[in-house]
């Protein structure tokens, strides 16, 4: 028997527990792969027969791959619009994805770290994410898949260009290696534009939350390369790698500015937070993101003792609209959506201690 | 909302519709005007997915005649709309606007990343023999006619067993 994503997929909880190196600052490390079937028009171009063909080949190939061993497989057109939304709000599919029909299809191995995208806008966008800073391992991983996968199907590939991809922005090693970063402490010092500024004058990209032309909700940014062709995958990785750890250093500096100069306006910050969410009937995903977002800067302070990072993390994905509806069990709308928000948050913040500020380093 | 150009608040907020594919693109005022976009018809998805000129470019080479991808179908003008290719075979069809391009937008203009494990070899040959050809040209250019016989056997060794091999 098929079985249902619902019924696949790691719960929020359990979501929430993953951990990796420099979690405080970075969320999570991923790497996508843009690759295209020989002699076959790239999706965009291509008619409804051979976008299916595509799927028909691909699905079954990635399937029997040792790292998939245990999956879910299936189609765009069988997902419903709020399981589609709940892989976008997981980061798993891309918001373009998410709009796809008949042709386009995913294969998402069992602990979610693994996922391929059929028919986007490549015919195969392969991405491997982990938490926390693993950019060096997720590479090492995806190119291992990659290979394995290459052996069942025909890539398109030129010698002097590469990877051959849709867009031309992708071309050559096809290779997007992004962080996504929680920088709060930037933000409160105003200091993130200029940070933003350094990192696209090296050529990288910085976005929002669900990546191209979305806002920074939540105080988190992602950081990836924009240049895929005329280096190799390895030296781009590790350039990000690099950018990276630089701006976890000026995070980290910023929190303990924050700290030394500007205590009570950060215990304010984060006093209102817990306030707001403990105390409010209706919120706002985007107001509850960025409440979240103060706390969880709290908690890595060790500024609400009770509070544990993991179980902030659960709440950053259930206060999600999609997610909040699964909870429920049934369809909300958006007015709704804000009073079981609140809901949710009331009864996970209900005897959660203010703010303790750390005691005086002494001086002797 | 910021202008995706540069960092002044964006005013103008275009939307176009390619094959049924939203693209919504924030401008400002200086940066709208710059593109044309006052008069839509005249603006093009390419030169702001790759780059400023892009679209002169794909239109300017060719030299005056219309390319169109013999595997797909797709024409200079879907290119320049969409700033995307039709498939694989189009970085043939496309590769003179293409070049200059790509050096715009990338690092350099030749791959230096992975490939697939089948092609490595004969990519490593091919990259060999490329390179005893120049060395080849040079040693004659400097006179130097032993070395050049050298390698033109060694050249003579490469075509043997490359005929040699047996078909995948």
């Amino acid at each position: 028997m098929k079985m249902e994503l619902n019924e696949f997929l790691i719960s929020a909880e359990e979501f929430g527990q993953r951990t990796g190196p420099h979690d405080a600052i970075v969320l999570s490390s991923r790497v996508r792969l843009a690759r295209n079937i020989v002699g076959i028009p790239f999706p965009g171009r291509a008619d409804r027969e051979s976008k299916q063909r595509v799927l028909e080949t691909v699905q079954p190939a990635v399937e029997s791959l040792p790292e998939m061993k245990s999956h879910f497989s299936g189609a765009m057109a069988d997902l419903k619009a709020v399981e589609k939304q709940i892989l976008m709000e997981r980061h798993l599919i891309s918001r373009e994805h998410a709009a796809k029909g008949a042709g386009s299809g995913i294969v998402l191995n069992r602990d979610e770290t693994l996922c391929v995208m059929v028919n986007e806008e490549d015919h195969l966008r392969i991405q491997s994410i982990r938490p926390g800073l693993q950019l060096k391992q997720v590479w090492q991983r995806i190119d291992k898949f990659d290979s394995e996968l290459e052996a069942k199907i025909g890539y398109a590939f030129s010698d002097k260009l590469g990877y051959l991809t849709a867009c031309p922005t992708n071309l050559g090693t096809g290779i997007r290696v992004s962080a996504m970063l929680h920088l709060p402490g930037l933000v409160l010092n105003e200091q993130v534009n200029q940070i933003i500024q350094a990192v696209n004058k090296l050529g990288h990209t910085v976005r929002g939350f669900y990546g191209e032309g979305t806002e920074a909700l939540g105080h988190i940014f992602q950081v990836s390369n924009q240049m895929t062709l005329g280096e190799t995958e390895a030296e781009i990785v590790e350039r990000i790698n690099k950018v990276v750890l630089q701006i976890v250093e000026h995070e980290a500096t910023a929190r303990r500015t924050l700290l030394e100069k500007k205590p009570n306006e950060l215990f304010n910050h984060v006093g209102r937070a817990l306030g707001v969410t403990a105390h409010a009937h209706i919120i706002s995903s985007k107001e509850a993101m960025n409440l979240l977002s103060l706390l969880r800067l709290g908690i890595s302070m060790n500024l609400m003792p009770g509070l544990e990072r993991s179980s902030l993390d659960e709440l950053f994905l259930l206060i999600q609209p999609a997610h909040l509806q699964q909870t429920c069990g049934e369809k909300l709308a958006s007015e709704q959506r804000d009073l079981v928000r609140a809901g949710l948050l009331r009864k996970r913040m209900k005897g959660v201690k203010g703010v303790k500020p750390p005691p005086e380093p002494s001086d002797a | 909302m910021k202008c995706s150009q540069c960092e002044s608040p964006a005013t103008v907020h275009l939307t176009e519709i390619i094959d049924g594919k939203t693209k919504k693109i924030d401008l400002c005022e200086s940066c709208a005007k710059e593109k044309g976009v006052t008069d839509p018809s005249g603006f093009a998805l390419a030169d702001l997915l790759l780059g400023l000129g892009a679209s002169s470019e794909i239109e300017s080479s060719g030299e005056g005649k219309q390319l169109v991808c013999g595997a797909c179908g797709f024409t200079q003008a879907d290119f320049k709309k969409s700033g995307r290719l039709g498939c694989p075979e189009c970085y043939s069809t496309f590769a003179d606007p293409l070049e200059a391009m790509l050096k715009q937008m990338h690092k350099d203009t030749l791959h230096r990343g992975k490939v697939p494990a089948h092609l490595k070899e004969q990519r490593e040959r091919g990259m060999k023999r490329a390179d005893l050809q120049m060395q080849l040209e040079e040693s004659i250019k400097a006179e130097n006619y032993e070395l050049a016989a050298q390698i033109r056997d060694q050249l003579k060794q490469f075509a043997v067993s490359t005929a040699s091999r047996p078909k995948e």
